[in-house]
């Protein structure tokens, strides 16, 4: 049993997707998925302590060794993703049921629930898995599942956005796809760890450089690296409260681990800083994206959408540190990716919660919230002042890893950037905040808290927030062996 | 190799691209999907054509016979994207019904029109 955790993390979710419309309509969909949810939760945790503990994990589907059959591979990078994604996954259940009955008509309760499922072993797959191929297969079967998800959003525009989403997703994968099969062209291999070897004394040639390029840029598609993000505000404006907080803190992470795993582990810190001169390409975007997507926020008065547009700008952090390709930098890029998910996911949720109650994320329908559900926007300003990255959250800590490559670097001026995002993330942070604390109620306005199903996974996320802001021997001892091992040449 | 003995990777890209423009430049959402599948359908054409052996048969060894065959690898791997691509496109027409029964139109400039006047 022990010995096939690895299996079984992408096997559960992925069969009980069937199981659950086989459940139909009625509670047991509901209670079903939210047993699932923890159980793969289980199942990374004791997957993580069994990497910490005895170091990667090989695993070999139907006994092919590799390079020939397909391998799960677990290891210290991906086993806190796999953790991330899975934590998030069972937070969001447990909030989901009111918000789930409240924008979802009963009858498309259980469908809703299969497409998380099927989402969520999307997004533990592409994780696992040590296989280029197997790793396109289990985006289309997360992002297919989103898309379905996006289009179940209360207001008719979420069709419009899924679509857009769609077509972006599948030229994206399909780049990825193309860039795949190009190496697999010059290598004859489609294993990870095996590519890494025999990409290296090829990459004078045309064609694995090509294959380089179609996979960042597929990348940047899915994870919404400026100027690839267009499909990305809408989707998460539109989708339904819990889809929001579920993609936004789990799916274009996960793109950025792919986009990690291609740059250092596929073709190495040398080819992909030195030959292809990627680092500037990317200071440029990320730089781009976080200016971009600060400002573009500041002028959102639907707060889901402005939320999205700060995911864009985070996105930026992330490629920023990763661009540094310097130990503290990539550091601070998978510190953040793992930072961003929890603050995200708290700020996604409290919307939920204000949605819930008032049946509108506006900045009008937040006037005079703070009276009135105190406990909700107390919240949304915890996880704002994350997002700033004030001291002792944990904002802080990945930006203080970003201060630190950048000045490590002698690129001193790119703290500046990071400084400027900052203080423009309080501008949007404080608008809310005017709205809700300063600004007299309406008349009539909705009284009363969200359910406690709601407030307490939101409230377990801040407090994570301000726990792996001040206790920071777990998250950056981890980020930090990882960043080494990527740039160390593989893992 | 001469020019002409690479002509089926001309192809894909042709293909690739001429999908890929029409996603970016028609209006129509069903045209859009229809470029989607052009484009990956290049994709496909791409690995089944890196998988081919000049006289190459089928992949069955025949014990004592030297056979020459193709690699069946890609094959396999671009049957996985094909049933990808069927999915993608069931999704993209049916989000495309429910567009149309949302806004009475699946062109996206009378769609952006149709959401200034509800405003």
């Amino acid at each position: 049993m022990m010995s096939h955790l690895p299996a079984l993390q992408v096997v559960v979710p992925l069969l009980s997707a069937p199981i659950c419309v086989l459940l139909g309509r009625g509670r047991f969909a509901y209670g079903f998925t939210l047993a699932i949810s923890w159980v793969a939760f289980v199942i990374s945790g004791l997957l993580l302590q069994a990497v910490v503990q005895g170091g990667a994990i090989s695993y070999q589907l139907g006994g092919w060794a590799p390079p020939w059959g397909i391998e799960l591979r677990v290891d210290l990078v991906n086993a806190y993703v796999l953790l991330i994604v899975s934590a998030i996954g069972a937070l969001v259940m447990t909030y989901a049921k009111p918000s789930v009955d409240r924008e979802i008509g009963a009858e498309q309760e259980y469908l809703f629930y299969t497409g998380y499922l099927l989402c969520l072993a999307g997004l533990l797959g592409v994780t696992i898995t040590g296989d280029a191929f197997n790793i396109f297969v289990f985006f289309e079967v997360s992002s297919l599942a989103s898309y379905m998800l996006i289009s179940l959003g209360p207001n008719r525009r979420a069709l419009t956005a899924s679509f857009n989403y769609l077509i972006f997703g599948t030229i994206g994968a399909t780049f990825f796809l193309i860039g795949v099969g190009l190496l697999y062209q010059m290598t004859g291999t489609l294993n990870i760890a095996d590519l890494a070897e025999r990409v290296a004394p090829l990459t004078g040639t045309r064609t694995v450089q090509a294959a380089f390029v179609f996979m960042v840029v597929g990348l940047a598609l899915k994870a919404a690296l400026f100027p690839l993000h267009a499909w990305l505000p809408n989707s998460y404006a539109y989708a339904p409260s819990v889809v929001t907080i579920f993609l936004a803190a789990t799916a274009t992470k996960v793109s950025i681990y792919v986009l990690i795993r291609t740059i250092f582990t596929i073709f190495g810190v040398e080819f992909s800083f030195g030959t292809m001169s990627l680092g500037p390409l990317l200071f440029i975007l990320a730089i781009a994206a976080m200016l971009l997507g600060s400002t573009v926020a500041i002028f959102q008065d639907d707060i889901k959408r402005m939320l999205a547009w700060s995911s864009v700008a985070q996105i930026g952090y992330m490629v920023l540190g990763l661009a540094f390709a310097t130990v503290n930098g990539v550091a601070g890029g998978i510190l953040h990716l793992f930072n961003h998910a929890l603050i995200k996911a708290a700020l996604f949720m409290a919307m939920g919660c204000v949605f819930y109650r008032m049946g509108s994320v506006r900045i009008e329908a937040m006037a005079g919230i703070g009276k009135r559900m105190p406990w909700t926007t107390a919240a949304f300003v915890a996880g704002g002042l994350a997002l700033i990255g004030v001291p002792l959250t944990t904002g802080f800590v990945s930006k203080w890893y970003l201060l630190l490559a950048s000045v490590e670097s002698g690129m001193w001026w790119i703290a500046v950037f990071i400084l400027i995002s900052s203080l423009l993330a309080i501008i949007y942070v404080w608008r809310v905040v005017e709205a809700a604390y300063f600004m007299p109620s309406p008349d009539g306005a909705p009284e009363g808290e969200a359910p406690l199903l709601m407030l307490i996974p939101t409230w377990v996320l801040i407090i994570a927030n301000v726990y792996f802001g001040m206790d920071t021997r777990v998250s950056v001892g981890v980020a930090v062996d990882a960043a080494k091992a990527l740039l160390g040449g593989g893992s | 190799m001469e020019w002409p003995g690479l002509y089926n990777y001309w192809i894909a890209i042709f293909l690739m691209m001429a999908g890929l423009y029409i996603v970016i430049a028609q209006q129509n959402l069903i045209k859009k999907m229809v470029g989607l599948s052009v484009f990956q359908a290049s994709v496909f054409i791409l690995y089944i054509t890196m998988g081919k052996v000049t006289g190459g048969t089928a992949p069955i060894i025949i014990p004592g016979d030297d056979v020459l065959y193709s690699n069946p690898l890609p094959h396999v791997l671009i049957l996985t994207a094909i049933v990808v691509g069927v999915a993608t496109l069931a999704l993209g027409l049916a989000i495309i019904v429910r567009i149309y029964e949302a806004y009475g139109s699946i062109e996206e400039d009378d769609i952006e029109k149709e959401e200034e006047n509800a405003r």
